[in-house]
C-alpha cells in the first residue's frame, strides 16, 4: 500500500493527483522549484520540498534531485505526472532502484516507446499500422528519400520527447535539411537527444487517441478514444470523447491496435496510444506512457478515476475483466496564457482573477450525469512565469449529448473572468460554437482552415465602462467633496477624459455627468443606468447591459456578456521618460537568450540575426533593422529578458 | 405691505413627515409654477451663452495657435490639475461683462480639489490678449486670493501672461501691488502659494514666482525676468537673450526661483499635484452619508416669480436646498417675514435667514440680530437668502425705531465672525442688501440666480422719486411740469435702473462670485461651507453697541 505519495511534477496535474490521494487517505509529497515557492500544489500538499535552481533542468527535470526530495520528504512512492520526467526510463529506474514504488510502466515499456523510431518498428512488428519514415543524421538523399517511400510534404519530428517540439512541417526537399537541423537542435536542447526522423505529413487527418489501461496481471482494458484534432502549432487545444467522426469499423481498429500495442511492450498503467486517422486509413503516431492531459474527458464519460486506476494498479491490484460502460460525451478546452493573433506568444504577468462560472468540480467528475469540471494549477493571483507551460486550466464539460455539451462549455468560457493576461478563451468559444466543429468536422487543420478570430467586442463601450467605474470609485474615495455630483461645473467647458490602451491600441473616453443624465462623445445612443465602481450599467439602443469592472494593478477589466475588455490606464499627467535611443533592439517577449550571433562592435547588414532568444518553446530570431554597427550588446546566453528590455543597439552609419 | 400676514403655505413643524422636515405645497403642475420655470430656464440660457463666451477665450483664431504651439489652455491646464471627476466651482465667470473687455476678464479662477485639497486655482487665459491683465482681471484676481486668504485655501497659480494691458495701466500698475502683497501675505498666514510658470511672466508679473512657495517651470516656456532684451540693452547695453535671461532651465540651475523644472506643460501640471500631494493639508474625513432634500432641486426653477413684487415662501426654497429638507425653524411666529431656523447642507451644520415677504419691520430686524448672536455662539455658519425690498418705511415704522432696530441688525452682520453665505435668490434693495449681508458686508461668497436684482430701489420707485422732486422743483419755481418728458424721463431712468440692477451686470462688477443655476444652489454652498470650514473663525471681537 502506498503511505506517502510524492508527484514529481507542478501545477494542474500535481494537484489533479494530490486530490485522488486525499480521497484515498494517501499522504502527499510536492516538489517546487523557486519560483513555485507561493504555487497552489505546493500549498495543497501535506509535505513538501524545494528544488535548488532557476532552469527547470535544475529543479523538474532534474531526476537525481528529485529521488533525493523523495526520499528526504519520506514518500515511499513517486507519481511523475505528465511532461518532464514523466516519460524518461532512467528516472523511473532511478525511482525504483531508490526502493520507491514507480507510479507507471515499466523502464523497459517506456524506453521502448521513448524512442519513436524503435516505437514504430516494433509496432509494425505486432501488426499496429504505421507511415513509412526517414531517420536523421543520415544522409538526406533522393534515393534514400524515394526508398523510404517518403512523400512530400513531411513532418520532421524529435524522436525523444513530445508536445510537438522540434516539430516541423517541410513542404519543399530543399528545406529538410535546415529543418533538420533546426530540430535536432531544439530536440537536444529539450530531451538531450537530438535525433528526429521525417514521415509523411497526413493533411486533413484526425487525431484520435485510445485510453488503455492494464494491470499486472495481464488485464487490458481501452477506455475509448479520444480525438483530439483542434491543435495549434502541434499541441492539442480542445479534447473530446468519443470522436465524433469515426466509423464503428474505425474505432474497432483503433482499439484493437492500442490493445495490440500494449500487450507488445508489456504494459502496465495508464496510457495511451494516438493514432492519425484519415477516412479508413489508420496510422501509429506514438504511444505516450503516462496519464495524458486530456484524461478528464475520459473519466467523466467512463465514471473513472485514472489516477486512482494507476495507484491501483502500482499497489498490485487486479482489474476488472470488463471495463465500465461508457455514458455521455465530454469536450476539454485547455485555455492557455498566450495570444492566438500573434502566433500563439505566450503571456507571462500576474492573473489577476480567475473565475469560471457554475463550476460542479475540481479535479474530479461531477456528480450528476452533466456538469462542468475544472482542471487548474494557479489561483486568482497567480504569477505565470516564462519558465513553464503558460496552460491557466483545463475546463470539461459532460452531459448527454454533444452539442448541448458545447453549448454549455461555450457558455461558462464566454462567462469567465479572466484578468492579467491574453488568453485563447474567444478562440475556444468561437470553435465551440463553430458550424464545423458541432458537425463533428474536425482535423488537424481546423485552426488554420478556419477563420476564428471573434467579433471584437465594443472596446469604446468597455472603455466608457471602465471610465465610469472609475469615475464612481473616484468620488468615493474622495476626501473632500465626495458628495458632490461627479465632475460637476458651474461652468462647463470640457468633457472628463480618459485614455485606456486597449486591445486595439489607444482608447480615449470624453464623458460628462450632468442633470441630463450621461453625454460620451462619440456614444450618443448610450444612457448610464447606475455606476459603481464594480458594476456600471448601460443602456446601448434601448437594452441595458450590465459591465462588471475590477481594477488591477497596472489594468482594468471589463466582463459583459458582449465580451471582455482588458485596458490599461494612462495617466493623464505621464512622468517623462527616458527615450529608447534609436536603433534599439527590443524584447519582443519574455525570454531567455539562447545565442548571441555578433560581437558588440561588428558591423552587421540589414536582416542579419543579432540574437536568438528562447521564449517558452519557441526560437525568435531578433534581427537587424537595418545595416550598422552594434554599439551596445547588453545580453549574453542564459540571460532572462523582461518584454521591452533592450538587448542590442544597433547605429546606423550618418 | 400689510403687517401680520401668515407666512404661508408651508410650515417647519410636523405635518406627518419627519420631525423638522418642511412639507411642500408647491404646486409643480399648476400654470404659474410652469410659467416661472419656463421664464427661469430662458435666462439660464442667457446664462449659458455668457459663460460661453468666457470658455470661448480669444476666439477660435487664437485657440487654435494656442494649440498649434503645443499649449493646453487655461481650462486644460485646469482639468488636467484638478482631481478627476471632482467638482471645479468657477468664480466670476461673467467678470467684465458689460465692460470694454471680454466676458471672463482673460483669467479664469476657481476652488476645485487637488490631490484631496480644495484650492483656489487662478490660470491666466493666454488666448485673450496674450493674457494681459486689465482692470477686471485684477479685481477678479484679488477676490479670488481673498477667497484663498479668508478661507486657508492654498493657491495655485498657472501663469502665462503678458503682463498688464498697457492702455489700461493706470487702473492696474497701483492697485495691482496687491497681488505681490496678498501672496507674501498668504505665505506668511501659513496657506501655501504655488506657482506653474508656462509662459509668459515679465516684469511684476516676474514677482508671481517670484513671491510663491513652490514654483514649477516649463523648460524652454516658461520666461521669467525682470526686463526682456530690448530694455535691458537699452538700460546697461547688455546683450542677453530670453533664455539667459529667464528661461526655465537658468532659473532652475542658476538663479533658483524653479524648485523644479518641467519637461512640459503635463508634466508641469504633473509636478504641481505632486507638489500639493506633499503640503500635508489633507482634511479629517466628512461626516459620512449625506442625504439629499426630499424635494427635487429641478423644482427650484419654478419657485420665484417672474414679478418680484410677488411674494414666495423661501421655505419651498430651503427644502430643495438643506439634508433631508429637516429645517428647525426658529421664532416661526415673530417677525414671520424673515425665516430663521437651522439645517444641515451637505453635511455642514448651518443657520438659515430668508426673506419671506420682502419687506424687513423691526420684529425681523431684532429676530435677525438675535438669530445671528446664537449662531456665533454655537459657531454655526450663516446662508442669507435674499429677496428684500428694504426695511419698511413711514410714519409707524420710523417712529417705531425702524432705523434703530435695521441698524441692530446691521451691526450684528457686520461684527459676526462666522462664515456668511450669501445668495441673492430675487430682490436685494436698499439697506435690505446690507441687512441680508449683501456685498459690502464680505460674506465668504456670494452667489446670484439668474432672476436676482440688486438697487437702492426698485427702478419704477426710484424713477418715481426722481418724478416727484422733479415736480415738486418745477412747482416751486412755478413752472409747468412737462408731463411728456417726465414720462420719458420715468422710462429712461427705469430702463437704466432695470439694467444696472440685472445679476450679469452686477456680476461682471465683481459684485457677487458668480451667477448660478438655482438647481446648482445645494452644491455651490455644499463645496463653499466645505472650503471656509479649513479656516478656524477668527475670534469673536464682539458686536458694536447695540441701541435699544
Amino acid at each position: 500500500m502506498i503511505r506517502r505519495l510524492m508527484v514529481a511534477n507542478r501545477g494542474e496535474i500535481a494537484r489533479r493527483v494530490f486530490r485522488t490521494c486525499r480521497e484515498l487517505g494517501v499522504e502527499t509529497v510536492a516538489v517546487f522549484a523557486g519560483d513555485d515557492a507561493d504555487a497552489p500544489h505546493v500549498a495543497e500538499a501535506d509535505h513538501a520540498v524545494r528544488l535548488h535552481g532557476d532552469r527547470p533542468a535544475e529543479t523538474y527535470l532534474d531526476g537525481a534531485a528529485v529521488v533525493v526530495a523523495a526520499l528526504r520528504a519520506g514518500a515511499d512512492a513517486v507519481h511523475p505526472g505528465y511532461g518532464f520526467l514523466s516519460e524518461n526510463a532512467a528516472f523511473a529506474r532511478a525511482v525504483l532502484d531508490a526502493g520507491l514504488t514507480w507510479v507507471g510502466p515499466g523502464p523497459d515499456a517506456i524506453a521502448a516507446m521513448g524512442a519513436k523510431i524503435e516505437a514504430k518498428r516494433l509496432m509494425a512488428g505486432a501488426g499496429v499500422p504505421v507511415l513509412p519514415s526517414l531517420t536523421f543524421p543520415a544522409a538526406v538523399s533522393e534515393a534514400e528519400e524515394d526508398a523510404r517511400g517518403l512523400t512530400y510534404p513531411v513532418l520532421v519530428k524529435a524522436s525523444a520527447g513530445g508536445g510537438g517540439r522540434g516539430m516541423r512541417v517541410v513542404r519543399d526537399p530543399d528545406e529538410l535539411a535546415g529543418a533538420v537541423q533546426a530540430a535536432g537542435r531544439e530536440a537536444l536542447a529539450a530531451f538531450g537527444d537530438g535525433t528526429v526522423f521525417a514521415e509523411p505529413l497526413l493533411e486533413h487527418a484526425r487525431h484520435v487517441e485510445v485510453q488503455i489501461v492494464a494491470d499486472r496481471h495481464g488485464t487490458v482494458w481501452t477506455l475509448g478514444e479520444r480525438e483530439c484534432s483542434i491543435q495549434r502549432r502541434h499541441q492539442k487545444v480542445v479534447e473530446e470523447t468519443p470522436s465524433p467522426g469515426i466509423s464503428e469499423r474505425v474505432r474497432a481498429t483503433l482499439l484493437d491496435a492500442a490493445v495490440r500495442a500494449a500487450t507488445a511492450i508489456g504494459y502496465v498503467g495508464a496510457g495511451t496510444v494516438e493514432f492519425l486517422v484519415a477516412g479508413d486509413t489508420v496510422a501509429f503516431l506514438e504511444m505516450n506512457t503516462r496519464l495524458q492531459v486530456e484524461h478528464p474527458v475520459t473519466e467523466c464519460v467512463y465514471g473513472v478515476d485514472l489516477v486512482r486506476l494507476q495507484l491501483e494498479i502500482a499497489e498490485g491490484v487486479r482489474l476488472p475483466a470488463a471495463p465500465p460502460a461508457p455514458s455521455g460525451h465530454a469536450i476539454e478546452v485547455r485555455l492557455y496564457a498566450e495570444d492566438p493573433a500573434r502566433d500563439w506568444r505566450p503571456q507571462s504577468g500576474t492573473l489577476h482573477l480567475l473565475e469560471i462560472p457554475g463550476v460542479d468540480a475540481r479535479f474530479g467528475r461531477p456528480p450528476l450525469e452533466r456538469g462542468l469540471r475544472l482542471d487548474s494549477g494557479v489561483e486568482s493571483g497567480s504569477v505565470i512565469g516564462v519558465r513553464y507551460d503558460p496552460m491557466l486550466a483545463k475546463v470539461i464539460a459532460w452531459g448527454p449529448e454533444r452539442a448541448a455539451v458545447a453549448r454549455r462549455l461555450a457558455g461558462a468560457l464566454a462567462r469567465a473572468r479572466i484578468h492579467g493576461l491574453t488568453t485563447n478563451r474567444d478562440l475556444l468559444v468561437s470553435v465551440l460554437r463553430h458550424d464545423a466543429f458541432l458537425a463533428g468536422d474536425t482535423d488537424t487543420g481546423f485552426l488554420t482552415r478556419h477563420d476564428l478570430t471573434a467579433p471584437p467586442p465594443r472596446v469604446p463601450l468597455f472603455a466608457l465602462a471602465a471610465a465610469l467605474a472609475a469615475a464612481a470609485a473616484n468620488r468615493a474615495a474622495a476626501p473632500v467633496l465626495g458628495g458632490l455630483p461627479s465632475g460637476w461645473r458651474n461652468v462647463p467647458s470640457q468633457p472628463q477624459r480618459v485614455a485606456f490602451d486597449g486591445p486595439a491600441g489607444r482608447v480615449e473616453v470624453a464623458y460628462r455627468l450632468t442633470r441630463d443624465g450621461l453625454s460620451a462623445e462619440g456614444l450618443p445612443d448610450v444612457r448610464l443606468v447606475s455606476a459603481a465602481p464594480d458594476l456600471v450599467v448601460l443602456e446601448v439602443d434601448g437594452v441595458q447591459a450590465r459591465f462588471t469592472v475590477a481594477s488591477h494593478p497596472g489594468e482594468v477589466d471589463v466582463d459583459a456578456p458582449q465580451g471582455s475588455v482588458r485596458l490599461v490606464p494612462l495617466p493623464r499627467l505621464p512622468e517623462p521618460v527616458a527615450r529608447v535611443a534609436p536603433g534599439s533592439l527590443l524584447a519582443p517577449m519574455p525570454g531567455t537568450v539562447l545565442r548571441v550571433e555578433v560581437a558588440a562592435g561588428a558591423r552587421v547588414a540589414a536582416g542579419q540575426p543579432i540574437l536568438i532568444l528562447e521564449a517558452m518553446k519557441m526560437e525568435h530570431s531578433v534581427r537587424a533593422p537595418a545595416t550598422g554597427v552594434v554599439s551596445a550588446l547588453n545580453v549574453a546566453p542564459g540571460r532572462q529578458v523582461e518584454a521591452g528590455a533592450v538587448l542590442a543597439v544597433i547605429e546606423e552609419p550618418a | 405691505m400689510p403687517r401680520g400676514e401668515a407666512a404661508g403655505a408651508v410650515t417647519a413643524t410636523g405635518r406627518g413627515g419627519a420631525v423638522g422636515a418642511i412639507e411642500s405645497r408647491l404646486d409643480t403642475a399648476g400654470a404659474e409654477y410652469q410659467a416661472r420655470r419656463a421664464a427661469m430656464l430662458a435666462k439660464l440660457g442667457e446664462l449659458a451663452a455668457e459663460h460661453a463666451k468666457a470658455v470661448a477665450g480669444g476666439g477660435e483664431k487664437y485657440v487654435e495657435r494656442h494649440h498649434r504651439r503645443g499649449k493646453l489652455l487655461a481650462r486644460e491646464r485646469i482639468e488636467l490639475l484638478l482631481d478627476p471627476d471632482s467638482p471645479f466651482l468657477e468664480l466670476s465667470p461673467l467678470a467684465a461683462w458689460g465692460t470694454d473687455f471680454p466676458v471672463g476678464a482673460s483669467v479664469v479662477t476657481g476652488i476645485g480639489v487637488v490631490e484631496g485639497v480644495e484650492c483656489v486655482i487662478i490660470a491666466s487665459d493666454p488666448t485673450v490678449r496674450g493674457g494681459a491683465s486689465n482692470p477686471w482681471t485684477l479685481r477678479k484676481t484679488l477676490r479670488a486670493m481673498d477667497i484663498a486668504l479668508e478661507n486657508r485655501l492654498p493657491l495655485v497659480n498657472l501663469v502665462e501672461s503678458g503682463g498688464a494691458d498697457l492702455q489700461t495701466q493706470k487702473e492696474i500698475f497701483i492697485p495691482g501691488g496687491r497681488i505681490f502683497r496678498d501672496l507674501t501675505r498668504l505665505s506668511a498666514a501659513g496657506v501655501p502659494t504655488i506657482a506653474l510658470v508656462f509662459g509668459n511672466s515679465t516684469a511684476g508679473g516676474a514677482y508671481i514666482p517670484g513671491m510663491s512657495d513652490h514654483v514649477v517651470m516649463v523648460k524652454e516656456r516658461a520666461k521669467v525676468f525682470l526686463a526682456g532684451p530690448p530694455l535691458v540693452k537699452v538700460a546697461t547695453g547688455e546683450d542677453a537673450d530670453d533664455e539667459s535671461l529667464g528661461g526655465a532651465e537658468m532659473h532652475a540651475r542658476v538663479s533658483g526661483l524653479a524648485d523644479h523644472l518641467a519637461a512640459d506643460e503635463h508634466d508641469a501640471l504633473r509636478i504641481g499635484r505632486r507638489v500639493i500631494a506633499r503640503l500635508n493639508l489633507r482634511k479629517a474625513p466628512g461626516t459620512g452619508s449625506v442625504r439629499p432634500p426630499r424635494f427635487d432641486e429641478e423644482e427650484l426653477l419654478g419657485i420665484v416669480p417672474e414679478d418680484l413684487k410677488v411674494p414666495f415662501d423661501p421655505r419651498e426654497v430651503i427644502a430643495r436646498l438643506v439634508d433631508a429638507s429637516e429645517f428647525d425653524e426658529v421664532k416661526p411666529l415673530y417677525g414671520p417675514s424673515l425665516v430663521t431656523g437651522w439645517a444641515t447642507l451637505h453635511g455642514h451644520p448651518i443657520g438659515v435667514l430668508a426673506n419671506a415677504q420682502g419687506v424687513l419691520f423691526s420684529e425681523e430686524a431684532q429676530k435677525a440680530a438675535q438669530f445671528i448672536q446664537l449662531a456665533n455662539r454655537s459657531g454655526t455658519p450663516l446662508l442669507f437668502l435674499q429677496n428684500t425690498t428694504g426695511y419698511m418705511v413711514g410714519k409707524e415704522y420710523e417712529q417705531g425705531g425702524i432705523i434703530k432696530h435695521g441698524a441692530m441688525m446691521i451691526n450684528a452682520v457686520s461684527n459676526s465672525a462666522v462664515p456668511h453665505l450669501t445668495v441673492v435668490m430675487g430682490a436685494s434693495y436698499g439697506a435690505g442688501n446690507y441687512g441680508m449681508c449683501g456685498r459690502a458686508y464680505d460674506p465668504r461668497f456670494l452667489f446670484s440666480w439668474p432672476s436676482a436684482k440688486s438697487a437702492v430701489m426698485g427702478p419704477a420707485q426710484l424713477a418715481g422719486v426722481l418724478s416727484i422732486v422733479g415736480r415738486a422743483a418745477a412747482e416751486a419755481r412755478g413752472q409747468t411740469y412737462d408731463e411728456q418728458a417726465d414720462a420719458a424721463m420715468r422710462q429712461m431712468v427705469e430702463a437704466q435702473i432695470e439694467a444696472e440692477s440685472l445679476p450679469f451686470f452686477l456680476s461682471g462688477r465683481l459684485y457677487d462670485d458668480g451667477v448660478i443655476d438655482p438647481r446648482d444652489t445645494r452644491t455651490v454652498l455644499g463645496l463653499c461651507l466645505s472650503a471656509t470650514g479649513g479656516a478656524p473663525s477668527p475670534a469673536r471681537t464682539g458686536f458694536g453697541v447695540f441701541r435699544m
